[in-house]
């Protein structure tokens, strides 16, 4: 057993574990946060992306020991109150998402694509950029027009600020 | 249409708790007290069980029981049943094998339950599973259906000799031999249709309590159809009569048919829920799922067709070999026969059809329904066959279809589908168009200077939806009726609940059956609420497979909607004093038409409620129920036309471009049915070119993980060119047809078609990967 | 998993003191090949000892004509560094299509090259460079570290600090992927060092890991371009044959990805 805190969506947050718990049992078990979901066992499917120290990362192959200290931003912690976050509209405007499933993995990658590429987003290189999310009901279509349409949001939003 | 009636592009509803990671999925729910189950599964594809030891496990920490497999056969817990009654050609029913929750002498697949451990936690379990040791004998394994059906090959069931099921025919041999001997040229094809796992993102999972003052289980289960497993789990597995038994399926990560079926694991939780006194909760992993959720496909199969000098189709002779793996499990052995074999007509004319269809058990994991179950195999074999017809006799692949269209509606198949309606001309031209099929040659012209080699591939779909007429399937051997229920409930506010036995599990409902409530009332869609998936909430429903929710979970809401509104009309009229037969639905109220007199819903609500002034003998209240069951399938269909350019080098196929054009009568929201299309045709296009669930000799699942099982991703598939045709449904209110598996049983066919176009070869086996492209490839050239 | 102790260091001489005081113990650095195989219990290390923040593991060096990634960097920060860019794009390449955009956060070159895992990238790059790898007791070239699959020449208690990577004339990589785990089908990495040699290593195709294919050097010594290779026939001895892909089709695919490669290579 090891004690750890981290921060979770702003909060400070301490636990005493066992050293084999990955951060996705951390947040789904102990913590409530049930919106980051496990899809496979091989670190292949993204529905347990979360941001850690804002880099979007596979939370079931993380322990919690190498996230000690660390800043954790999940699907829950994205919106501002009711205002959803950009990605999240654009997700439910362009019908991103059909059995939810995927989807939280889906919109943190998501924002990870759109800040690392800002506004040189095209087609081509978020389905690269998707390679290590999977969905099974979209056939991707809607979500790369999401995360598109997302883009040009997130971009008109910042150039505001 | 309304802003947000029939045919609105309206946001989802639901997607709010989705995007905010407020979704209520199984695997999400914690009780008071919980335990967790982890299974011992067998390692062997076929063995005895000749002892099990449980001590160590039992003295592990954290471990409170570890059940076996007698166990659960002394406390009677029924065997797993298969409910559609087959029957062989010589009249024989189907010959099925026992299929207990665990098995307690024999195990036939690779990851079949033997036992199972309760422990305080998830690792804790998984850690004493690991010390039970099973000693097992091991046997013979047949991994295929050429090694199941061989001479001397090792047997699964004494009840089944030869491991054949059952070998059933349809159509009429005599009539079909009659039109070959006049043929001037026969088309031969043989294929294997691949077997594929169905993947939903979210694995299975069920929580069980047991209430012992009570005496009552509740089970939260990822189910498509709740109501149907309390009933089998009640009427077959005696867990507990139905009204002490309730199932929820809260939201559930997708189905694509995996989720129809009751599997062993939710029968183990409720059972072990009573013996240890303690809620158990069962969540598979990512492996568990690709060795017991139900795969599907997995067929062999030849056929030939009859052409005359015009090339008009005669007849089509047809026999499949399906793997239904070690047991039969719950709607099996419907899918080769009645929802395949009745599917092979297409949208041709073909005068006469026969077909067998042999069963066949093998040491894998069950196949039953899977996105399409049967018609994506009929389609594929038809327009493969089709294809091939085309090139051999040297005719355009379009002309070739226009000639043997079915152009006149009501229209009698061989093989007892009657279709209502279509225009099959229709969605052909207009993808035709689409994909610029004239600019093809120039197009692959341009391709080969520049070293690529392109193909183009068509496939002209139909299926058979909204199931299924009661009366019809119960005489073709269905153990329920497929009808769909619904209540409407008018609070006394005049806000909205509808109830339906339909489950969503990505589908939208939510947001659908709200549209149409909007549509008929004039009210907004925030003041209607969908509820579902509760059987102590929805009194009984067949739930959401075969693309039914439109066509009959919308048909029984219309119903119970006319009834609400007939009731309301009454009540307006008494109100407002005029003739209930004057009285129109407009925006929300109930006007006296021709005149400025209205009552708001709200205020005919409250009447009702309040009961202080209603008609004569009227009844409080406003609330109607239906139940709705439909007097034919319905018969989505449309034409999809791949482009794709195959790498010479590599044998690796990339999407030019990809056009399907559906005919799905009215569409009650166009966005989501876009949606339901990308969806398939991402799952055909993935049969086609990467998904193969493959064993080995020994039985064991080589493609057990995402490691190994070519998910398609992002970067596999292209974006879509969608647009529809229409011609309404005859046979339902709503004149809907059904969206939710065309793209999977029309899309593969149009990618193999196309990759033989590309390569020239048109022998070719799905998945297409690169490495049997190249294969592909090399034989040609050296051919040439 | 396994129960298994987590333990951070923050040197590596505390790290090298830990696994050899630890049971069975391993290196844990971005963890994305070590937890997924714990995770599914092939894997049960008592002790897991945490590379990842030692400071002097984490970086990258442009000397003259080297190139030195230290062990614990991860994908995402060398595919972004503007010396690799800039002296050995090939590597930038090579790293920005291995594994996903997640993994790359989290994967460190020196857990790649420790595990040489027979489809994984970084050997096909490190054997072709004729880079060395450094290690908290010696330093070992190219051609002596990788000894098969999953083998390498590291001791116990020996942990990989850094690569150094000789500056060539010219490389390029490319690679089929596997459709399912997208981890190298086959990946050839060829080089012109600029001592002339002529170096193509080839990725997830042999039996035995990464290889070099000499009939691709000699052909590319004669006459460094893609065409040279049309007529070269690379032979399936000892190449994998799966699901996947034949040996003879690896073997194809070896020739055209070094076609592919020496195009990118320029």
């Amino acid at each position: 057993m090891s004690k750890v805190s981290l921060t979770v969506n702003g909060k400070l947050v301490t636990a005493d574990v066992e050293d084999r718990t990955l951060l996705v049992h951390l947040l789904r078990d102990h913590l409530g946060l049930t919106g980051t979901h496990v899809g496979c066992d091989t670190s292949q499917c993204g529905c347990c992306v979360v941001h850690i120290d804002g880099r979007a990362v596979k939370s079931c192959t993380t322990l919690v020991g190498q996230v000690d200290g660390a800043d954790i931003t999940t699907i829950e912690g994205i919106s501002k109150g009711d205002e959803l976050h950009p990605m999240q509209a654009a997700f439910r405007d362009n019908h991103g998402l059909q059995c939810g499933y995927c989807t939280p993995g889906m919109i943190m990658s998501a924002i990870d694509i759109v800040h690392r590429y800002g506004g040189n987003l095209d087609e081509e290189t978020v389905r690269h950029e998707l390679e290590g999310n999977i969905c099974r009901c979209t056939g991707y279509h809607n979500i790369v027009k999401s995360v598109l349409d997302a883009a040009s949001r997130m971009n008109v939003a910042q150039a505001a600020e | 249409m309304g802003i947000e009636g029939i045919g609105a592009r309206v946001a989802r509803k639901e997607d709010r708790r989705f995007i905010t990671g407020r979704g209520r999925y199984v695997d999400d729910i914690k009780l008071q007290g919980m335990t967790y189950a982890h299974f011992v599964r067998s390692p062997h594809a076929h063995a005895k069980i000749t002892g099990i030891e449980l001590d160590a496990a039992k003295a592990m920490p954290g471990v409170i029981d570890v059940l076996t497999g007698q166990q659960i056969v002394d406390d009677k817990v029924g065997n797993l049943i298969c409910g559609w009654a087959i029957h062989s050609k010589d009249g024989s029913a189907m010959k099925m094998g026992a299929w207990p929750a665990m098995a307690p002498e024999t195990v036939r697949f690779v990851g079949q339950a033997v036992a199972v451990v309760i422990a305080e936690s998830k690792n804790l379990a998984r850690d004493a599973a690991e010390a039970v040791v099973v000693h097992y004998e091991e046997l013979p394994a047949v991994a295929n259906i050429k090694a199941a059906i061989a001479d001397g090959a090792a047997q699964l069931h004494p009840e089944a000799p030869g491991n054949i099921v059952y070998d059933w025919e349809i159509g009429d041999q005599k009539a079909t031999d009659e039109a070959f001997s006049k043929a001037a040229n026969v088309v031969t094809i043989e294929l294997t249709n691949n077997r594929l796992v169905p993947n939903a993102m979210e694995p299975r999972a069920a929580v069980a309590e047991y209430n012992p003052a009570e005496e009552h289980f509740t089970l939260y289960t990822t189910s498509q159809n709740p109501h149907v497993a309390r009933l089998v789990l009640s009427a077959f597995y005696n867990i507990a009569p139905e009204h002490k038994l309730r199932v929820v399926a809260p939201d559930v990560g997708g189905g694509f048919g995996s989720k129809i079926f009751i599997y062993p694991e939710e029968m183990v939780a409720l059972w072990a829920s009573k013996k240890t006194g303690r809620p158990v909760k069962w969540t598979g992993d990512r492996n568990e799922a690709f060795v017991t959720d139900a795969h599907g496909r997995d067929h062999l199969s030849k056929a030939e067709m009859a052409f005359d000098a015009d090339n008009k189709m005669l007849g089509l002779r047809v026999k499949t070999y399906a793997n239904f793996g070690a047991y039969m499990s719950l709607f099996s052995s419907s899918v080769p026969t009645y929802l395949y074999a009745t599917l092979l007509s297409g949208q041709y004319n073909i005068p006469a059809i026969y077909t067998e269809v042999v069963g066949v058990y093998t040491n894998t994991t069950p196949v039953d329904a899977y996105r399409g179950a049967g018609r994506p195999e009929a389609c594929y074999l038809l327009e493969r066959l089709v294809e091939t017809a085309a090139r051999q006799l040297k005719v355009d692949p379009a002309e070739l279809r226009r000639k043997n269209f079915i152009t006149q509606f009501p229209h009698q198949t061989p093989v007892i589908m009657a279709y209502d309606t279509g225009d099959f001309n229709a969605s052909l031209d207009a993808a035709l168009k689409a994909i610029d099929y004239a600019g093809f040659p120039a197009r692959k012209a341009k391709a080969k200077s520049e070293g690529k080699l392109r193909g183009i591939g068509l496939s002209c779909y139909i299926e058979a939806c909204g199931i299924a007429p009661s009366k019809a399937v119960g005489s073709l051997g269905a153990g329920v009726g497929l009808w769909e229920s619904a209540e409407v409930r008018v609070n006394p506010v005049g806000t909205i609940e509808i109830l339906t036995g339909s489950h969503s599990h990505g589908q939208g409902h939510e947001t659908t059956f709200a549209q149409l409530v909007a549509d008929r009332l004039g009210i907004p869609i925030n003041q209607v609420s969908i509820v579902h998936g509760d059987t102590d909430k929805v009194q009984f429903g067949m739930g959401t497979y075969g693309s039914r929710s439109a066509a009959v979970g919308m048909s029984a809401i219309f119903k119970a909607m006319e009834k609400v509104e007939a009731k309301a009309k009454k009540i307006a009229a008494h109100q407002l004093e005029a003739s209930e037969n004057d009285i129109v639905i407009e925006n929300g109220e109930f006007k006296v038409t021709g005149t400025d007199k209205a009552i708001a819903l709200p205020m005919v609500a409250l009447a009702a409620y309040t009961a202080h002034n209603l008609p004569d003998g009227m009844e409080p209240g406003l609330k109607e129920s239906a139940f709705y069951d439909p007097t034919n399938f319905t018969f989505p269909a449309g034409s999809y036309i791949c482009e794709v350019e195959v790498d010479p080098g590599t044998g690796k196929t990339s999407f030019v471009n990809f056009v399907a054009v559906d005919d799905f009568g009215r569409l009650i929201n166009p966005m989501i049915v876009e949606g339901q299309v990308h969806g398939g045709l991402v799952q055909g296009i993935g049969q086609a070119i990467l998904e193969n669930a493959i064993y080995d000799d020994s039985g064991q699942l080589v493609t057990a993980s995402f490691m190994d099982y070519a998910m398609p991703r992002a970067d596999d598939v292209p974006s879509f060119q969608i647009s529809h045709t229409t011609t309404l449904c005859p046979g339902n209110p709503l004149g809907v047809k059904g969206c939710g598996e065309a793209g999977a049983i029309g899309a593969s066919a149009a990618v193999i078609n196309a990759i033989t176009d590309a390569i020239g070869n048109n022998r070719l086996e799905m998945p297409a990967t690169p490495d049997r492209v190249w294969h592909a490839m090399q034989l040609q050239q050296a051919a040439e | 998993m396994y129960s298994t102790n987590y333990h951070r260091a923050s040197s590596v001489d505390e790290a090298v003191a830990l696994i050899a005081k630890g049971s069975d113990a391993k290196f844990l650095a971005g963890g994305h090949t070590l937890l997924p195989v714990m995770k599914q219990r092939l894997a049960a290390p008592g002790d897991l000892v945490d590379i990842a923040k030692i400071p002097a593991l984490i970086g990258i060096e442009a000397s003259g004509d080297t190139l030195t990634i230290k062990a614990a960097t991860t994908y995402y920060d060398i595919m972004h560094n503007a010396d690799v860019k800039r002296m050995i794009p090939a590597i930038a390449h090579l790293t920005s299509v291995l594994g996903d955009p997640a993994v790359r956060y989290r994967g460190t070159i020196g857990g790649s090259v420790a595990t040489n895992d027979p489809a994984a990238d970084y050997p096909a790059a490190i054997l072709a460079l004729n880079a060395t790898v450094k290690t908290n007791k010696r330093e070992i070239p190219a051609d002596q570290f990788f000894k098969g699959l999953f083998m390498t020449a590291l001791e116990d208690n020996e942990m990989i600090t850094a690569i150094s990577f000789p500056v060539p004339e010219k490389a390029g990589y490319a690679k089929m992927r596997n459709p399912a785990s997208r981890f190298a089908l086959t990946g050839v990495f060829v080089a012109k060092l600029k001592s002339g040699e002529i170096r193509a290593a080839a990725t997830g195709a042999s039996q035995d890991g990464v290889m070099r294919v000499p009939v691709i050097e000699d052909a590319l010594k004669a006459n460094w371009s893609a065409s040279a290779l049309d007529g070269i026939k690379v032979s399936d001895d000892g190449l994998i044959e799966d699901i996947h892909g034949t040996s003879d089709y690896r073997a194809n695919l070896i020739k055209v990805m070094a076609q592919r490669a020496v195009q990118a290579a320029g």
